[in-house]
């Protein structure tokens, strides 16, 4: 609690507050834009992070993220089409609201439940993220075995999809991780001779491939896809009477996408989806849902955004991704040498705070620009796709060669763009994937150091109290899915 | 519910081995058992330096639960049958094609030519038509995009016979 000072530390940091202002301003970019996002936004500005300190980069991409979860918004209220997939349940009302030619009052209350979310979530960070990481000094090998092996069963039974599809998925990253050297022998492992392959596969070819590269071969089956625009006069505030209706709305969802973004899952796109479906259960009026309903909006955006402090804290206290963005964060602090967990708390509580306090203020920057350039960010979805997608492609090639100068990355880049645009045909989300390959050596490290100290006794990880509860964990979240299919079948 | 039950039905008379369920389960498979082949491969560490497991190890078992998995969503696929896609455009086998064309031209004649001829296929094959924007997206915009990277992040870009007129 003594560091909580250090939060106001990027007000008075003019390079800090100038990252800020154009993270913001890129991530309302990337949110408004279909297809891209503040994921394959963040993974397509990891190579440029690398000319910033550490903090500027982490700032910048916090930045993003924040900014283009709401932006999201404004394409669903506009177009009726999901900037991100966390504000696909923003549409369900959004648009319906804005076609009565009421587009800015949704507008208007998309901004200020998402700011509401926002900061609320931060606040959940600020607090919660120092309590996780002391937990954590209780840890040991086994430990972060049976967490890593948690957090994969969860995104697996919470996300989207089928689960074992996404378990699959989820597999695949892990198995990318395998390739190179290994870590402890030196021995080569599926390098099939090629030198460049020895130091492993990088994050960057495998994070761009399967976002930027997939979207774009995806895109390509939709060129003859027409958006219906509604017209934006201005965005509004919500009125007294809008308050009313939903500020109960907006701290439910405020905490349901907090408290979903903790969990190792896929945080915003999950919690609006529950935060929506929570404003219809408590609501008077639940006929209105799905017409242009006001708590519809407030309830998917409030809990979209307030996922986005939730998923921080597993991804600064524990190095597990609450998210996908987060995965793609949890990246840029790899490649910057900061390794996140117990010790970052310890050591450098500057940096963390800076992070928060940096949150904070870009939340109050997209409400500003939010509410007086809504109308200009969405005429940038006017930029069309047949010119959109090949700069797209342009700035991905020359991001993941720069990283390493290597071709190589490259031509894997294109490789994971297709097997990103296959999984995602066939059902298979590639979230997993990502957070498979990060948490790849955490799993196999960690599994192979508790052998050693277990002198290969597996039945050693049933004796240490927290990997048990983390492994029970495990089988309930794996279970979940069953329990949720029975009680469909019962009630057909 | 009958729409479903014709649906289901109407999956059942395809054939087995064309169902999308089928052939995606079977090229995961394929490519697992290759894989998994290839572990055996791998040096076996002495008894003397091993710590905990071989090397091989671990991918072993990656590879024979992400095939065990699988099979667990065919059959299950099988009761309920996944939608079949539709058929994919050809914009899309020509923007995989640009991907080739960018391979063999950035291999073996030069990088910013490969992008430059990709993003022309792409965008005209997409359906742009206008010369002035064909050339902003294939020449003004990697132009760009190479000397921002090429100055502010000091990038030295692999040679070819574009590149190497800009490096003199």
């Amino acid at each position: 609690m003594e560091n909580l000072g250090l939060i106001f530390a990027p007000l008075f940091s003019y390079k800090l507050l100038i990252v800020l202002f154009f993270g913001t301003i890129f991530g309302l970019i990337l949110g408004v834009l279909p297809g891209l996002g503040p994921t394959t936004g963040g993974a397509l500005i990891l190579p440029f992070t690398m000319t910033l300190d550490p903090l500027s980069a982490i700032v910048l991409l916090t930045a993003i993220y924040c900014a283009g979860t709401y932006g999201g918004a404004i394409t669903a209220i506009l177009i009726n089409t999901p900037g991100t997939p966390a504000a696909a349940a923003t549409c369900l009302d959004g648009y319906p609201l804005a076609q009565k030619g009421e587009a800015g009052r949704a507008l208007g209350m998309a901004t200020v439940s998402s700011v509401i979310g926002g900061i609320a979530s931060v606040v959940v960070l600020i607090f919660f993220a120092p309590l996780l990481a002391n937990l954590a000094y209780e840890f040991g090998q086994p430990e972060y075995f049976a967490l890593a092996i948690f957090g994969l069963t969860m995104l697996a039974s919470i996300g989207e999809g089928s689960p074992i599809k996404n378990l699959i998925a989820g597999a695949f990253g892990i198995l990318i991780s395998t390739v190179g050297k290994d870590f402890m022998t030196s021995i080569d492992r599926f390098t099939f001779g090629i030198n460049e392959l020895t130091e492993g596969i990088g994050f960057i070819p495998v994070v761009v491939g399967l976002f930027a590269i997939s979207e774009m071969l995806t895109q390509s089956t939709l060129i003859n896809q027409i958006f219906n625009r509604v017209a934006l006069k201005a965005v509004k505030l919500p009125s007294i009477d809008d308050y009313k209706k939903t500020w109960k709305t907006i701290i439910r969802s405020s905490g349901i996408g907090s408290f979903i973004g903790v969990l190792p899952a896929e945080g915003g796109t999950v919690a609006s989806l529950i935060g929506y479906a929570e404003a219809k259960r408590w609501s008077k009026k639940p006929e209105d849902f799905g017409k242009g309903s006001i708590e519809g909006i407030a309830g998917a955006e409030a809990a979209n955004n307030a996922a986005t402090g939730g998923a921080m804290v597993p991804t600064l206290a524990l190095g597990i991704p609450g998210s996908a963005t987060t995965a793609v964060i949890l990246t840029g602090l790899i490649i910057h040498g900061v390794r996140p967990g117990p010790d970052l708390f310890r050591e450098q509580p500057e940096f963390l705070y800076g992070i928060f306090g940096s949150m904070l203020i870009a939340n109050i920057l997209f409400f500003v620009l939010g509410f007086f350039g809504a109308k200009i960010f969405a005429r940038i979805t006017l930029v069309p796709n047949k010119l959109l997608w090949p700069m797209i492609f342009a700035v991905s090639v020359c991001g993941t060669y720069s990283l390493n100068q290597s071709i190589i990355d490259v031509w894997l880049m294109l490789l994971f763009g297709v097997i990103g645009f296959f999984m995602r045909r066939y059902g298979f989300s590639v979230v997993p994937v990502i957070i498979g390959l990060i948490l790849g050596e955490l799993v196999e490290g960690t599994l192979r150091q508790s052998l050693v100290i277990f002198d290969g006794n597996w039945l050693m990880f049933l004796q240490r109290p927290i990997a048990l509860t983390f492994f029970v964990l495990s089988l309930i979240a794996l279970s979940f899915p069953l329990i949720k299919r029975k009680k469909k079948n019962d009630k057909v | 519910m009958n729409d479903v039950h014709k649906e289901k039905g109407t999956n059942k008379s395809l054939s087995l081995f064309f169902k999308s369920s089928f052939i995606v389960s079977a090229v995961i498979i394929v490519i697992s058992s290759i894989l998994l082949y290839f572990t055996f491969t791998f040096d076996i560490v002495p008894p003397i330096l091993n710590r905990g497991i071989q090397p091989a190890t671990f991918p072993k078992a990656l590879l024979i639960l992400i095939i065990a998995l699988t099979l667990l969503t065919y059959f299950i696929s099988l009761k309920n049958p996944w939608k079949n896609e539709k058929k994919l455009p050809n914009s899309f086998y020509i923007t995989l094609l640009s991907f080739v064309v960018f391979i063999i031209v950035s291999k073996f004649l030069d990088f910013f030519l490969g992008i430059a001829l990709l993003s022309i296929i792409v965008s005209y094959f997409w359906g742009e038509r206008r010369v002035t924007y064909l050339i902003m997206v294939s020449i003004i915009f990697p132009l760009i995009v190479f000397v921002f990277f090429e100055t502010i992040l000091g990038l030295r870009f692999p040679p070819g016979i574009i590149t190497n007129l800009y490096y003199g």
